[in-house]
């Protein structure tokens, strides 16, 4: 065979994860491999190493069929390896061109932008990649500037193309461009390896698809004799777990309504388009979804720090749309952010001061101009002892607690206030057992208590696991919505993955 | 031999000594530099730079010479240490001080007939209000229109400055000697003396006052809760309910108010007219104590003294040992920018690798 990249048990283990459990990859020359999995499967963890970016903790690489140490992506440049991240690394100010060179030029004191150029457009030309070369990258669309990074991988002769979810930025037509693209590059003899988690494009695209759960490879299939349904069960794993039983719950009125919510991401494209979408008292309603399908815009709209493009936002039929993060919390929206570090906690402030962070503006925390501290501190302790939060006194800086216990912080400040409403965005990631279980015993308390949560999370076991009904978003929309114990595992797969609900059956 | 390697390592929290120690070591080193300064001139570093502290400390003159320094100075550290606070860059304290100035020499020439101590209000009050407009401008557009802090209050400081001139060139220069400053402001309204024999005015009180007035602020108050928020993480203080915007406003006013109040005593306890010179860059200073004193009032107040002391014995220093008093400016330079780079240890520490 032509191996041109082989990885042989791959190990990485980060703090708390296995990332990527003794992983073998192949692939040949001329050809498509797409790596298929949800988030957290290792994926990228497997590229980044492979791109030098992550040192594996064991296992071996080839390229070409020599062993190779690969410690930095100038390594990986200089094997033939590139790499196009979901994030890009381009300079705004400059042009195409000039982020096409950089770091290149071949003479340290000069650089010849019109040579350049043209072989810049002879590349373009050659495989169908048109840019203006003079455009400044700040002008470009996202599209263009995916272009702009293929190009610059391309530009340093590279054979092995390594893309990390190349199309969750594109519009339809762009991937349409970019498939073809691809193609001509296949044909050229490259090889391409293609990260995604979207089963109708790996399916059209692929000449092999390695599908990996949980750090592992749990399958490799020719796309010609696979079907979605197949890969989607590789993908989620078919494992029984146990579902706790949850006391039927009664159904009351409706308390948050989303109508016809459609919304920008901060990249400036669509990432909410139409979402309908209601929670009533007494029930959890869980939001299925690879991360990066909206889930993030809709967790801002519903916080209140990002405004809708359309559409409107109802509380117990108050018309919220328009109203501030402290407005909202003080009608008694608690919310969870997904960003725990970096929103839901000021980290430089000391863990007494967060505890209060909503509500120290109240009687009996202050009064008109002064804060009243000894009640703060009493009330702080008091939580601090009813959540179990970890800390060796009120007034160390929140930044110094464990991740669990920065959770409990948020979840004791939120809940202390009684809340009708709460906003849990991946209330567990990162978080061990004992923590994830408090915290969902929480939430439960809140739905026993009448109270309505919208539990987001890239979890499956979590949200089939919590929720009374499960709604999944893909790619700004929701794809349908599925009573508790309703449909399998598989068919909330397929849905995360493109499938809408109605079309479930026909997918063979 | 293979020269020991080094890299920097994050670290979770900064020791306390440590936080304390920075602003002596950053003297420290700033006194080296100078040093080596000094010997280019020639002179005995050691004698030069005791001769500082001799000058500002060792005569009842140079004592009180140091109060009468550090009462501005305290002013602007403070105002800016306020603002740095809430994450609000106020580089403008030199054009807010002009502006408290400004209009405490207008309220000063006015000549009203009211008694003396109002007329102190009077100028304090409407001090702190030029100042504090000079500064919301540069507030308002960061709270409204993310324009950035630095450039805008930086800019005021020229527009200010010229106004003054444009303003003693014209319609203010003094009728009598024809130079461009103002005519003496009403007795009624000059700041009394503290100490007999002495410059020392009622200024120094009012700083000190201010200090314990942004303490109480910052430490007690709801206000102060949110600036701390704010300048802690401004989009978490978003998300969690803190007016941002309203915040940044109230921040940027009172900062420059603070700042306006050094001018007032400028004027009313120093100099009893207007120049276009009455402060020698006490609004920039202002950011070198603000930084030094860790943006925690004592802190500032101890800074204050510091430079107050520097500023003061450069003097005498120049006049014993013939070395130019411009090295006061030189070590305040030198200071700041070794307490900017030390400030990355903050963060990281330093690691010897192998």
């Amino acid at each position: 065979m032509d191996e041109i990249v082989l990885m042989k048990n791959i190990k990485k283990r980060f703090p708390g994860v296995l990332a990527n459990d003794g992983i073998d990859f192949y692939a040949n020359k001329g050809e498509i491999v797409s790596l298929l999995g949800e988030n957290g499967a290792g994926k990228t963890t497997l590229m980044k190493i492979l791109y030098g970016l992550y040192t594996k903790d064991s296992g071996e690489i080839f390229i070409k069929g020599k062993k190779v140490e690969i410690n930095s992506p100038k390594d990986a440049i200089n094997l033939g390896i590139g790499m196009v991240h979901q994030h890009f690394t381009l300079v705004n100010p400059f042009t195409v061109t000039e982020n096409i060179i950089l770091g290149l030029s071949s003479n340290r004191f000069t650089i010849n932008i019109e040579t350049s150029k043209e072989k810049i457009k002879e590349y373009m030309k050659k495989y169908e990649i048109f840019v203006d070369p003079d455009a400044k990258i700040s002008e470009l669309s996202v599209g263009e500037k995916q272009k702009v990074e293929i190009l610059k991988i391309l530009y340093r002769d590279i054979d092995i193309l390594i893309l990390d979810e190349p199309t969750a930025v594109l519009t339809p037509q762009e991937v349409k461009e970019l498939f073809k693209t691809l193609k001509i590059l296949k044909e050229e003899g490259k090889t391409i390896i293609f990260i995604s988690h979207k089963l109708y494009e790996v399916l059209e695209i692929s000449d092999r698809i390695i599908v990996l759960r949980n750090g592992k490879v749990s399958g490799e299939r020719d796309p010609k004799k696979t079907n979605r349904r197949e890969l989607a069960a590789l993908m989620v794993g078919k494992e029984v777990f146990d579902v706790i039983s949850l006391t039927p719950s009664e159904q009351k009125d409706v308390i948050l309504d989303l109508k016809e919510i459609t919304a920008l991401s901060y990249r400036g494209h669509v990432a909410l388009k139409n979402i309908n979408l209601n929670v009533k008292g007494g029930e959890i309603v869980g939001l299925a979804g690879v991360s990066g399908n909206g889930q993030k815009e809709l967790e801002e709209i519903i916080s209140g720090i990002r405004k809708p493009l359309k559409g409107k936002i109802f509380f117990k039929n108050i018309d919220i749309t328009h109203t501030t993060p402290k407005e909202r919390i003080n009608l008694g929206i608690g919310r969870i952010p997904e960003d725990r570090m970096d929103l839901g906690l000021i980290l430089d402030l000391p863990v007494f001061e967060n505890l209060v962070v909503e509500c120290y503006d109240k009687n009996p925390f202050s009064g008109k101009l002064f804060l009243n501290y000894p009640k703060i501190e009493s009330y702080s302790k008091k939580l601090i002892e009813e959540f179990d939060i970890r800390t060796p006194n009120l007034i160390v800086k929140t930044k110094t607690l464990s991740g669990g216990n920065l959770q409990k912080c948020i979840l004791a400040r939120i809940l202390s206030m009684n809340p009708e409403f709460i906003l849990a965005a991946q209330p567990t990631r990162g978080l061990d057992v004992g923590a994830t279980e408090f915290i969902h015993k929480k939430l439960l308390e809140v739905r026993d208590k009448g109270g309505g949560v919208l539990l987001i999370s890239e979890d499956l076991d979590e949200i089939l696991n919590l929720s009374d009904r499960i709604l999944v978003i893909y790619n700004g929309e929701i794809m349908g919505e599925l009573k508790r114990g309703e449909l399998t595992r598989e068919d909330i797969g397929l849905m995360m993955t493109g499938t809408k609900k109605e079309d479930l059956h026909a997918t063979t | 031999m293979p020269l020991p390697k080094f890299r920097l390592e994050k670290r979770e929290s900064v020791p306390n000594w440590f936080r304390m120690a920075l602003p002596f070591i950053a003297i420290g080193i700033s006194f080296i530099f100078s040093s080596i300064i000094i010997l280019f001139a020639g002179k005995n570093p050691v004698t030069s730079i005791y001769s500082i502290f001799y000058g500002a400390l060792g005569t009842r003159l140079g004592l009180m010479e140091t109060l009468v320094k550090a009462t501005p100075l305290i002013l602007t550290g403070i105002a800016v240490s306020f603002a740095f606070t809430g994450k609000f860059w106020n580089i403008g304290a030199e054009g807010q001080l002009y502006a408290g100035a400004l209009a405490a020499t207008w309220a000063g020439i006015s000549n009203f007939n009211i008694p003396s101590f109002l007329y102190i209000i009077l100028l304090l009050v409407v001090g702190f209000i030029a100042g504090g407009l000079w500064a919301l401008i540069p507030g308002y557009l960061k709270a409204k229109l993310k324009v950035d802090d630095v450039v805008t209050t930086l800019l005021m400081n020229y527009i200010i400055l010229y106004l003054v001139t444009a303003i003693l060139e014209g319609p203010w220069r003094d009728p009598v000697t024809m130079w461009p400053q103002s005519i003496m402001i009403s007795p009624n309204a000059e700041f009394p003396k503290l100490l007999q024999k002495s410059r020392v005015h009622f200024g120094l009180i009012v700083g000190l006052l201010v200090v314990f007035l942004v303490y109480i602020i910052i430490k007690h108050t709801k206000l102060g809760f949110n600036i701390r928020a704010i300048g802690a993480n401004p989009n978490a203080s978003n998300f969690l309910g803190i007016n941002v915007t309203k915040t940044i406003i109230i921040t940027s006013l009172i900062s420059g108010g603070i700042a306006g109040l050094a001018g007032v005593g400028e004027v009313a306890g120093l100099h009893y007219h207007l120049t276009e010179n009455i402060s020698p860059g006490y609004g920039y200073t202002g950011i070198v104590i603000a930084m030094l004193g860790g943006l925690n009032p004592i802190g500032v107040l101890f800074a204050s003294f510091f430079f107050a002391i520097i500023i003061t014995g450069a003097q005498y220093m120049s006049r014993a040992t013939g070395v130019t008093s411009f090295i006061a400016d030189v070590i305040q330079g030198i200071t700041l920018l070794v307490l900017l780079a030390m400030l990355i240890l903050y963060e990281y520490r330093i690691r010897r690798v192998e």
